[in-house]
């Protein structure tokens, strides 16, 4: 079983069907492309896979691994570090999705602007922490014992971004390219095995292209990641995509390595069109 | 130990100093009972206006409603403490209030709560008004006569405690990891749910908890005022609480503590002046949102103000 398995997905919103009857595998480790041109379902499709929309039809399978990384908390999911389970991913609520193991980045920069860096990456670990409600309330010594965990590892993971001595500014006074990179930052908070960027190199200019392209790869290594990536930069997609879907209208028309996507006929037709009309 | 770091016992201190001063004036009768009122109306202003601030504040959810959750608390402090006439009946009515308050904003905001913004707001006025008329209605509240003849039970001293209370408990919890993520709700919905926050859950949360203090602010009311009737928890009331939290600074627990104080003191001030009373006020709200915005103190706290000030790299865990 692939980590990640998509079937026959469809999402129709009234008439309009805006993805329909993709089928995706990833494989445990591997980094895919997923692209196409201007409106032709890829943020659908993630919003499926992360739980945003309910799919019309078909089914999104995800292979869960309860981490080894965790702190010795898994004896309250009932199984052991390592224990693989598949799940249905169709129809869970977005942060269930994330709990599982799914982490995503926006398109349009969606970090909490009014937040600190720090903070934008300790919400990220909420769904981690182990204390309740009441605790917070009266402040016993978990409390301080988690957050202190909490702030070393969220100060870890700023440092890795190279955000740690920023990790008391406000989010939105960050560059354009920080904010990116803390996207990322916030979404590998949540301890996803498979990671969703949306359009990661989007208003970037070629060089920060490049460093993201060296960050990814990097990135992916060290934190044993799969990951899934939405782009219209071709550099970036040719150069660190290991399989790539082509969606046109809602539906896959094409996939395999980046060199066969490059001479698929299909492909350049969706997007140069054909020879007959107008780019 | 930790819970006795220097920081909580200067708190502890600090705390201990208003409440010995204020008793003194007391007692020495410069604060006569006219001004008593005065006081006691800051305190129970300032649980319902950081209770709310936790709401709307923090948690981004548009609430009109406070003041019904508070007439919980009142009347049902004021039925069990006219029964159970002692102060072991106060505080049993006092909490009894607060629980039933909480349970009812559970109940209230699982279905509102899907709403956002102004269809919050309306959703919230009508559940607050449906509480109103069940109290009018009520043989055992006495319909639109209200309860009279509550015992009073309260006092400085109460009040003091469940004011201080409300406020440290109110910040622990928004200075939590459960605080964080009922503020970025407040900040993105769609990214908080993304990154493994359920929405519903710390919104309902959060609204519980709200519901709660200001159940104790309408059982510390009752006890203190010997008289509550279904008219004095109407929308007016539940504007009152919100112009506290719009005023002092949404986020901002010391911005409500402020402005609920200052507010109070208008008021009193404007006693004298029974005519243009209500005209003054309004032109006070005005001035002060033409300057200030975003409130008086808009999100910053008094914490954020020391640290400032004295420089001093503390560790963000308090």
């Amino acid at each position: 079983m692939p980590l990640l398995k998509v079937e026959k997905l469809t999402k129709s919103f009234g008439g309009l069907t805006a993805v329909s009857n993709v089928s995706i595998e990833i494989e445990k480790g591997e980094l895919v492309g997923l692209i196409g041109p201007n409106g032709a379902g890829k943020t659908t499709v993630f919003n499926l896979l992360t739980g945003v929309y309910v799919p019309s039809s078909g089914s999104i399978l995800f292979e869960k691994e309860t981490p080894i990384t965790g702190q010795g908390d898994s004896s309250s999911e009932g199984s052991a570090a390592g224990e693989k389970t598949v799940i249905e991913l169709a129809g869970m609520k977005p942060y269930n999705v994330t709990k599982q193991g799914l982490a995503r980045t926006f398109q349009n920069i969606r970090l909490f602007k009014d937040l600190t860096v720090l903070d934008n990456v300790r919400i990220a670990m909420h769904h981690n922490i182990h204390y309740g409600m009441f605790t917070s309330f009266l402040r016993f010594n978990k409390f301080y014992s988690e957050e202190k965990r909490m702030l070393e590892e969220a100060e870890q993971l700023l440092k890795i971004f190279n955000l740690e001595d920023k990790k008391n500014e406000l989010a939105k006074n960050l560059p354009y390219g920080e904010q990116r990179h803390l996207e990322i930052a916030r979404a590998l908070a949540t301890k996803p095995s498979l990671l969703l960027l949306d359009e990661p190199a989007a208003g970037m200019n070629p060089k920060e292209t490049a460093a993201l392209t060296e960050l990814i790869k990097w990135v992916r290594k060290e934190f044993d990641l799969t990951i899934l990536l939405i782009e219209h930069d071709m550099s970036l997609v040719m150069k660190i995509c290991e399989r790539i879907y082509v969606l046109d209208y809602g539906m896959l028309i094409a996939s395999g390595k980046p060199e066969e996507i490059r001479s698929n006929k299909r492909v350049i037709e969706a997007y140069l069109g054909e020879e007959n009309s107008n780019a | 130990m930790k819970a006795l770091s220097k920081k909580n016992l200067l708190i502890l201190g600090g705390l201990l100093l208003l409440y010995a001063a204020v008793l003194g004036l007391i007692i020495t009768g410069i604060i006569n009972p006219f001004y008593e009122i005065t006081l006691a109306l800051i305190c129970i202003n300032i649980i319902l206006a950081v209770s709310l601030n936790l709401v709307t504040g923090f948690t981004g959810q548009f609430s009109l409603g406070h003041a019904g959750f508070m007439s919980i608390g009142a009347y049902t402090c004021a039925i069990i403490n006219m029964q159970m006439n002692s102060m072991a009946g106060f505080l049993i009515g006092l909490f009894a209030g607060a629980v039933l308050a909480a349970l009812v904003g559970i109940l209230i905001g699982i279905p509102t709560l899907r709403l956002k913004g102004d269809y919050l707001a309306i959703a919230t006025l009508g559940m607050a008004e449906i509480i109103r008329v069940i109290f009018l209605n009520l043989e055992i509240t006495n319909g639109a006569a209200g309860l009279n003849g509550i015992p009073r039970f309260t006092n400085w001293t109460w009040l003091f405690i469940f004011t201080a209370a409300s406020v440290v408990l109110i910040n622990n919890f928004i200075r939590s990891s459960q605080g964080r993520a009922c503020i970025s709700i407040r900040e993105d919905e769609i990214a908080a749910e993304s990154m493994g926050i359920n929405t519903t859950k710390y919104k309902v949360m959060a609204f519980a908890i709200g519901a709660f203090f200001a159940g104790i602010a309408g059982a510390l009311y009752a006890s203190y005022f010997y008289f509550i009737k279904p008219g004095l928890f109407g929308f007016l009331k539940s504007i009152d609480i919100l112009v506290i939290v719009v005023l002092g600074g949404m986020g901002s627990i010391t911005g409500s503590v402020i402005a609920a104080t200052l507010l109070a003191l208008i008021t009193t001030f404007l006693q004298s002046f029974t005519e243009i009373r209500m005209i003054l006020y309004a032109v006070v709200l005005i001035v002060i949102m033409i300057f200030r915005p975003k409130g008086l103190m808009g999100t910053t706290e008094i914490t954020d103000i020391l640290r400032f000030r004295f420089g001093r790299k503390e560790e963000r865990i308090q």
